[in-house]
């Protein structure tokens, strides 16, 4: 009886959840694979032509450069961005002066959108190569740098304001019991804080890992792809397919449909790895 | 516990879900909320609202009260939507997917009207059409009229006479020029441009031309209209064809044969201008304007559409009576017949796929703008279009100096204007290409010869894409 009840209302309260998501997730989802396998202008007139926009895309020489350049700012944020928020977290959960003011203040560029860093931090990069006489496009390598150190400034307050509530909830007696038990504050720090707060560690990878890689907002404002779309990332390589290149849109959309496989694969694997290394909480 | 495994694999599910979500719907959400077909049953209803999209985000203000005025004479209200500057494709494609699609949109020329085929009109029978003053500016296909041009512009390069006045009272100067009317090939140009250069403080300039704008999406005056001469003289070269332009329609590949001479006057562009060659990759249009409404410069690049803007920057130095207009050349066999490069890219198209009633109001609105009193005064004194309607009398020619000396360009003896035929460059990946090439020059990380090996290439390419 109880159970009948519980079962005729659970359609309800589904429902609307389930509208949304189908709506705005599924149905896109479904029908952007569809398309990736189509010639069209508009989605309303699509002609199915198999597998040539992957041949294409594959055949194109932009998009695996701005795979291998994604690839590479991935990577070098997924470091640079989780160590310094670690960094930064450990610093401000001791007891000093003023850590709330400095936790606002890390965690503020993040509530800034990616074009407007991108415009701003373009100005200040110029504004320094200026007095070598050159600028941001004159070679990828700045375009990278720029990127990353954009990337940083953007992400770094986000994900140590993740690592300052982990650390937080780490039981005082733990940390009590290894200092008497004679632990130096490094072995603190690897033997029981970093294992605590691993599941952290895997979201924080996670997130970084994704928001680099899906990185179009601050690419396009900081260098455009320029020169020559050498710092085109993985989303603007698609995007300038599918808008700038005539006939362009299926081969887009094929892109994109490799786009996700991609990040999906990587994503997966990369849970799995650090899911590994999590301990169970005390 | 096997349960909390179980949760955990979905979680992650879940996460990996999330995480892609944006990458794809990106693309595909908007279409799919939007993808019913407008109904057509409606034949005779009354309509009571069209849609503009408009192309120029410059003038939108005044396409709103033009709306306006519109809709308190006739009842029937415009909707205007204006698409942000060089997104006009894009945000034609969301709109036309909905089910309140644009009636009145605009295509650039044979090459767009490939990817709007589907949508476009037949305007044969309409009066608009009638009122062209050369029906062979309008877009046909096959005995049907698919876009009709509602304004043509011309562009060359723009000098502040009063600055070359001051060069010409000069004693030391090493040119005898006496006037900008000598100034009738490439080699004169650079004699004067290069002598300029050299007394630039006398001038009270920082150089003869504005910065070469070679930031990302500002290079359109470079790869477009500037390669717009080599390849008209290249396509004018080939046999068997009525014009240049569909000649270029026609070249599967290019030669780039004037490659040298594009290179001569880009080569004029940047050794003599306000700004070193390694900055220009963060210039923009609107640096080379202001550079020269404030007299830092006597010369630019650019076309009568750019008098609105020299006339807004703050402080604007420049007379209405000092701006004139100068043909590139780019030493050429016989240019100096040569003329202003005249086109246009705006032709308007109506939307086959609306009903009926709608296509016959917009029709209705746009003979409405370029026939009757109030929308013609419009078109002249706020729109500021040189409309190519036969419509216009004599004393309704626009009043703007740029507009007035294309004018004057158009009916000179012995010179004849260079057509756009930049309307066949088969993509904007290969203007953009382009730019990238160039931006790479004047950095010094490409020599010409691989950015003519890549022009070519490019092309080539972007070419075959439209097959």
């Amino acid at each position: 009886m109880h159970n009948r009840h519980m079962s005729r209302y659970f359609f309800v309260f589904v429902f609307p959840t389930l509208l949304a998501f189908l709506l705005s997730f599924v149905i896109p989802f479904i029908l952007g694979i569809v398309l990736s396998f189509t010639d069209f202008t508009s989605i309303i007139d699509a002609k199915w032509v198999g597998i040539s926009n992957y041949i294409e895309a594959f055949s194109n020489k932009d998009f695996l450069n701005a795979l291998r350049f994604t690839v590479k700012i991935a990577i070098v944020t997924v470091i640079t961005v989780n160590f310094f928020a670690m960094c930064l977290a450990l610093l401000l959960t001791r007891k000093i002066r003023g850590t709330n003011v400095f936790r606002a203040i890390f965690f503020m560029p993040n509530l800034i959108g990616g074009i407007v860093l991108g415009y701003i931090w373009q100005l200040i990069i110029n504004g320094v190569l200026y007095k070598f006489g050159v600028t941001l496009t004159y070679k990828p390598e700045y375009g990278f740098w720029g990127l990353v150190i954009l990337m940083n400034w953007q992400m770094i307050g986000y994900m140590m304001v993740i690592y300052i509530a982990a650390i937080q909830s780490i039981p005082n007696t733990l940390i009590e019991a290894a200092k008497i038990d004679g632990a130096s504050p490094f072995q603190i720090l690897t033997r029981i804080k970093l294992p605590i707060i691993m599941p952290s560690i895997t979201i924080c990878l996670f997130l970084t890992m994704a928001n680099s890689f899906k990185n179009f907002d601050s690419n396009l404002a900081l260098t455009a792809g320029a020169p020559s779309r050498k710092t085109a990332m993985l989303a603007l390589d698609i995007y300038n397919t599918f808008y700038n290149t005539l006939n362009g849109e299926g081969v887009g959309q094929a892109k994109a449909v490799v786009f996700f496989i991609i990040v999906a694969v990587i994503a997966f694997l990369q849970l799995k790895l650090t899911r590994r290394k999590e301990v169970d909480n005390v | 516990m096997y349960l909390m495994k179980k949760g955990r694999g979905f979680v992650a599910f879940l996460l990996v879900l999330v995480m892609v979500c944006g990458v794809l719907s990106a693309c595909t959400s908007e279409e799919a909320e939007n993808n019913q077909q407008p109904s057509q049953s409606n034949n005779n209803e009354k309509v009571d609202e069209i849609y503009f999209l408009n192309f120029k985000p410059e003038i939108a203000d005044v396409y709103n009260k033009i709306a306006a005025d519109y809709e308190a004479e006739t009842g029937i209200k415009v909707k205007v939507v204006t698409a942000a500057s060089g997104t006009y494709e894009q945000t034609l494609k969301s709109e036309i997917a909905k089910s309140e699609p644009p009636t009145i949109f605009q295509i650039n020329g044979p090459i767009g009207y490939q990817t709007w085929k589907e949508y476009c009109l037949d305007l044969k029978d309409t009066k608009l059409y009638s009122f062209l003053s050369d029906p062979n500016l309008a877009i046909t296909s096959n005995g049907g009229v698919y876009g009709i041009p509602y304004v043509v512009e011309g562009y060359g390069i723009i000098y502040n006479n009063a600055i070359m006045e001051k060069y010409f009272a000069l004693s030391n100067r090493a040119t005898d020029f006496k006037s900008m009317d000598e100034i009738n090939n490439f080699e004169k140009l650079k004699a004067l441009v290069e002598d300029m250069q050299a007394h630039k403080d006398e001038l009270g300039i920082e150089g003869v031309f504005a910065s070469t704008s070679l930031a990302p999406g500002e290079a359109w005056r470079w790869e477009t209209h500037l390669a717009n001469i080599p390849f008209y003289y290249e396509f004018k070269d080939k046999q068997n064809y009525d014009n240049p332009i569909l000649a270029g329609l026609a070249s599967n590949e290019i030669a780039f044969k004037y490659s040298e001479n594009y290179k001569k006057i880009f080569d004029l562009y940047i050794n003599n201008s306000c700004t070193e060659k390694a900055m220009l990759g963060t210039k923009t249009v609107n640096d080379s304007m202001a550079e020269f409404a404030l007299g830092k410069v006597a010369m630019v690049q650019n076309g009568n559409w750019a008098w609105a803007q020299i006339k807004g920057v703050e402080g604007n130095v420049v007379d209405e009576k000092d701006i004139k207009f100068l043909p590139i050349y780019i030493d050429v066999e016989g240019e100096e017949s040569q003329g202003l490069c005249i086109g246009t890219e705006n032709y308007l198209a109506i939307n086959s796929k609306v009903s009926e009633a709608k296509q016959k109001a917009s029709i209705e609105f746009i003979e409405w703008l370029f026939s009757s009193e109030k929308g013609k005064d419009y078109v002249v004194n706020e729109l500021g279009f040189i409309a190519p309607f036969n419509t216009f009398e004599e004393d309704e020619k626009p009043k703007d100096p740029l507009a007035r000396e294309v004018l004057n360009w158009m009916e000179k003896d012995g010179v004849s204007s260079v057509p756009w035929v930049f309307a066949v460059f088969p993509s904007q990946n290969f203007k953009n290409t382009f730019a990238d090439a160039l931006l790479e020059y004047v950095q010094g990380n490409k020599s010409w010869d691989e950015v003519t090996k890549t022009v070519i290439e490019s092309w080539k390419v972007e070419k075959a894409k439209g097959e």
